[in-house]
């Protein structure tokens, strides 16, 4: 018997951008308010888990064809190409840089390497987290 | 490196060699090419005796670890070029011996002649080396390379247990042997052993002087075979014959000797070194010679024999202690013992050597050394018969042959001990001679088994395996060159005296010679109707009476049972360490993890406990203590309330659940105590792991699926107790001992200033020390992963995959 959550789904629908949103915005504003690359990329996947469990995992893997282990190593990737890029202005490990700018869409903003940083963190979150939940759901 | 370097070096290099041969040249006995180096090194040897004949020495040194002090010094003087003469000439003629006695088709002869050569090489380096540390190098490889000789039938059981035997102890004793050394070094600074003898007065006051004694003697003792350590030199004749002759009654068996006479100039001051050395030695003599006679085996008697004369040869260096006592070397008749203990040692290598060869020859010719079958081959073999008179006559101590003269001076030894009055010898002096003589009856009785019981009385052709005849002459040539030497030592004692023998003696007492000056050593055959010649009568007479009633009175051995034996001993200690160290790790090693867990703990809170308590650590400090708040205190008892839950919750759901309002309230507890982030953090981390512990849960199997509380244990009551007080301790007492201010004020002031943030928390994380959430991420990845691979890699045991259909 195949039950019919139809209301699940179609509040899923709604919810999930809501959430991602809201994790978007605690990465953002991590360097200035609570939040950051950690809780960004767990809310990312609890986005993603609500899907998972609104439909199956094949079709939430049809929406977001991407492998999860690749998103480890692409974050790691980030972080480490962070850290390693001070290196090639003479300055130590993990040297963060910053400043304001004039970009053409947003105006002033304010830009900064830990960001780089961050992004890999959060890509890493989201990696783990999607890797172990559809790993074991997937295993009988 | 010099020539004597190479000398010392060639038997390794000839080792490397010997297989070559072995595999290259087939159809000649290895032996042959093996003979030549032990005849050229004897005769290069012989070379120096002009030199040491003066009481000179050479020396020649090259520097092996110079940072540590450690040189290769070979250093020859009187005492190190007898030792090497011996190895060396001994060393040709039982390599002459073993061509004819080992078969070049049946026996592995590449790996005895690497075995034989390479304890000829170490055995030449301990003699001539100056060097503790290089000595104890070469005393390890003869260890090992008798290990290796002994079983050299290593597919007999017999063979393995004696080699293992002889390993055991003797490497024992060469560790012990290697703590002394080391205990010399500290307390003269250096490891040459001539210039720890030029400050011999001062080693003697030292605290460390009689640790060293011990741990030395102990090396030398188990060398050389010394009771209690004998037992493994009987198990050591399952060897080949020529290895017995070469190792175990000629060669090895003496480096304890070696040693012995090599540091009575540092140790033999000392009351210690007289008792230990003479007492063992003369105990020794007695119960080797007793236990010999109750021997069936030939090669057993010859051991327990061995055992015997080398108790003689370490109480004659005993008593040659004395000698020190006294200035000067005239009129000091102590120094008699020395002599007596240098001149036996030659007589006794070639005696024993010939009477092995022998034995070998009897074994070889008839297929059984069981002396009970053996009998009337006296004339079947008329030649081994000759040698074997005069070797055992010899070693009876009966005239004309060397071995009579040694006994006299012997006993001319043991009896001057009554004069001293030293070492409360008044007491237990008198018990030397008479130990002497009569392990010196027992001599008498086993060396006349060994002659008439094998080549007299009744011929049993049916007990023998094989149809005795005469050995081949080349079996032969080396126990007759050494019965030779017997007679011609005999009849000519002083050609020895001051061409070997002084120049030995003045190396073991060097302090009591003046430079040029030569110790009188003239060894007479007539020195009147003394007490000597008396015991000597005495003994062939009592030893030829009790060698014809030997039925009647042989049940006294019969009076120790089996079990009261040092065999008994070592084989139960060493099963009973075996079993014991089993019994241990099994019971401590249970393979539970719980009682892991509670040594970590036990350990943990000792360990602890112990420190607060010994450095009087606890300390309450009230002032530095923020104000309680109500919400505080609601939260603590949810958190309590949640705790106890998950203790006490019959169902494994509800300490989940339980589990989970913990986790939630910790992330409260964040939140008033103003962490923000780590609130958000821990609320989603708690969700997911709840999640996953019911995942677990859903999947327990059903079959041992008990829903029953957590049963109750005293013990770990307890520990867990014991724990949670240990480390509430710790945090009052480190909170109360704040000793400098927190750095926290730097990122206050430079959150903004320098990283360019308003989060300080983040700005840490990813900024300020932003290596170690690197090394985070890493440390998530890597679980991902490692949980991708343990559901997705399903290898069965033998590395396939698992199919999970089946």
């Amino acid at each position: 018997m195949k039950t019919n959550d139809v209301i699940l789904q179609t509040a899923s629908k709604v919810v999930f951008f809501i959430i991602i949103l809201f994790a978007i915005h605690l990465f953002f504003a991590g360097h200035y308010h609570p939040g950051g690359g950690f809780v960004g990329g767990l809310m990312t996947s609890g986005a993603i888990v609500l899907l998972l469990l609104a439909y199956d995992i094949k079709t939430v893997s049809q929406g977001f064809p991407i492998d999860y282990k690749i998103l480890i190593g692409v974050g790691l990737l980030f972080a480490a190409g962070t850290a390693a890029g001070a290196l090639l202005f003479n300055v130590p490990l993990l040297t963060h840089a910053f400043g304001d700018f004039n970009l053409p869409l947003f105006g002033k903003t304010s830009l900064h390497t830990a960001m780089l940083f961050d992004t890999g963190v959060y890509l890493v979150v989201i990696g783990v987290t999607m890797t172990i939940i559809q790993t074991i759901g997937e295993s009988e | 490196m010099s020539l004597l370097h190479i000398a010392i070096f060639s038997p390794f290099l000839m080792a490397i060699l010997v297989p070559l041969f072995y595999k290259g040249l087939r159809r000649i006995h290895t032996g042959w090419f093996v003979l030549i180096l032990p005849i050229v090194l004897f005769t290069y040897f012989l070379q120096f005796l002009p030199v040491t004949r003066n009481n000179e020495a050479i020396e020649k040194s090259f520097d092996w670890i110079p940072s540590l002090g450690v040189r290769f010094t070979a250093y020859v003087d009187g005492l190190g070029l007898l030792f090497a003469l011996l190895i060396t000439g001994i060393g040709a003629l039982v390599v002459l011996y073993s061509i004819f006695y080992l078969s070049k088709e049946k026996e592995k002869l590449h790996n005895f002649y690497v075995y034989l050569l390479m304890f000829m090489g170490a055995m030449l380096g301990v003699v001539l080396s100056d060097n503790l540390i290089t000595l104890y190098m070469f005393w390890e490889l003869t260890s090992i390379s008798s290990f290796l000789l002994i079983a050299y039938w290593y597919d007999r059981d017999r063979s393995r247990y004696g080699a293992l035997k002889s390993m055991l102890i003797t490497v024992f004793g060469g560790l012990a042997m290697l703590g002394g050394f080391l205990l010399l070094s500290i307390m003269g600074d250096t490891f040459s052993i001539r210039e720890l003898i030029a400050q011999a007065s001062e080693l003697n006051d030292h605290p460390l002087f009689l640790l060293a004694l011990v741990l030395v003697l102990t090396g030398a003792f188990t060398k050389s075979a010394q009771f209690p350590f004998y037992i493994w030199l009987p198990d050591a004749m399952e060897a080949p014959t020529p290895v017995s002759a070469y190792l175990h009654s000629a060669t090895m068996v003496k480096a304890g000797i070696y040693l012995v006479a090599r540091l009575s100039p540092i140790f033999a001051f000392s009351e210690y070194w007289f008792w230990l050395v003479g007492g063992v030695g003369i105990f020794t003599l007695f119960w080797g010679s007793f236990n010999a006679v109750k021997q069936t085996d030939l090669k057993g008697i010859l051991a327990f024999s061995t055992v015997s004369q080398l108790g003689l040869i370490m109480s004659l260096l005993g008593v040659g202690a004395a000698a020190l006592q006294f200035d000067g070397i005239n009129d000091n008749v102590y120094t008699a013992a020395t002599i007596a203990a240098i001149f036996h040692l030659i007589n006794h290598a070639t005696f024993k050597g010939s009477l092995f060869m022998v034995v070998g020859i009897v074994d070889h010719e008839t297929g059984t050394r069981d002396i009970r079958k053996l009998g009337g081959l006296l004339s079947l073999m008329p030649i081994t018969f000759t040698i074997a008179v005069i070797g055992a006559f010899s070693m009876a101590g009966l005239p004309p042959f060397n071995g009579f003269l040694s006994k006299e001076m012997f006993f001319t030894g043991m009896i001057q001990l009554l004069d001293l009055d030293l070492f409360n010898l008044q007491t237990w002096g008198i018990l030397f001679p008479v130990l002497a003589w009569v392990g010196s009856v027992f001599t008498f009785i086993y060396s006349m088994m060994i002659v008439f019981k094998t080549f007299t009385g009744k011929y049993q052709p049916e007990q023998l395996e094989k149809t005795p005849h005469e050995a081949p002459i080349g079996m032969l040539i080396p126990p007759i060159i050494l019965a030779v030497l017997v007679v011609v030592f005999g009849i000519f004692p002083n050609l020895l005296s001051y061409n070997l023998i002084q120049p030995a003696v003045a190396a073991i007492i060097p302090s009591l010679i003046e430079p040029g000056e030569k110790i009188a050593v003239h060894i007479s055959h007539w020195h009147g109707f003394s007490t000597e010649l008396k015991m000597t009568i005495g003994v062939v007479a009592l030893g030829a009476i009790m060698y014809v009633t030997v039925n009647k009175w042989n049940k006294v051995y019969n009076l120790f049972p089996n079990k009261v034996t040092l065999n008994t001993l070592y084989d139960t200690s060493l099963y009973a360490a075996e079993r014991g160290a089993y019994t241990l790790t099994k019971s401590v090693m249970t393979g539970f993890i719980r009682t892991y867990l509670v040594y970590i703990f036990i350990f943990f809170i000792g360990i602890l406990g112990f420190t607060m308590w010994t450095e009087d650590a606890f300390k309450i400090d009230t002032s530095q203590l923020a104000p309680i708040g109500i919400y505080e205190v609601v939260l603590a008892l949810l958190i309590l309330l949640g705790t106890v839950t998950t203790l006490i919750a019959r169902s494994r759901l509800t300490s989940i659940l339980a589990l989970g309002t913990v986790g939630y309230t910790v992330s409260l507890f964040f939140v008033i105590f103003r962490a923000p982030d780590l609130a958000l953090t821990q609320l989603v981390i708690e969700t997911v792991s709840v999640a996953l512990f019911l995942l677990c849960f859903y999947h327990l199997p059903k079959l041992s699926r008990h829903e029953e509380r957590m049963s109750f244990k005293l013990g770990n009551l307890l520990i867990s107790a014991g724990v949670g007080v240990t480390v509430t301790l710790i945090a009052i007492s480190s909170h109360s001992n704040k000793w400098f201010d927190s750095i926290s004020k730097y990122y206050i002031d430079n959150t903004y200033e320098k990283a360019g943030g308003e989060n300080m928390v983040n700005v840490i994380l990813v900024d300020f020390r932003g290596f170690d959430t690197l090394f985070e991420i890493c440390v998530l990845g890597i679980a991902a992963l490692g949980i991708y691979g343990l559901i997705k890699l399903r290898l069965g045991k033998k590395g396939g995959a698992i199919d999970e259909n089946e």
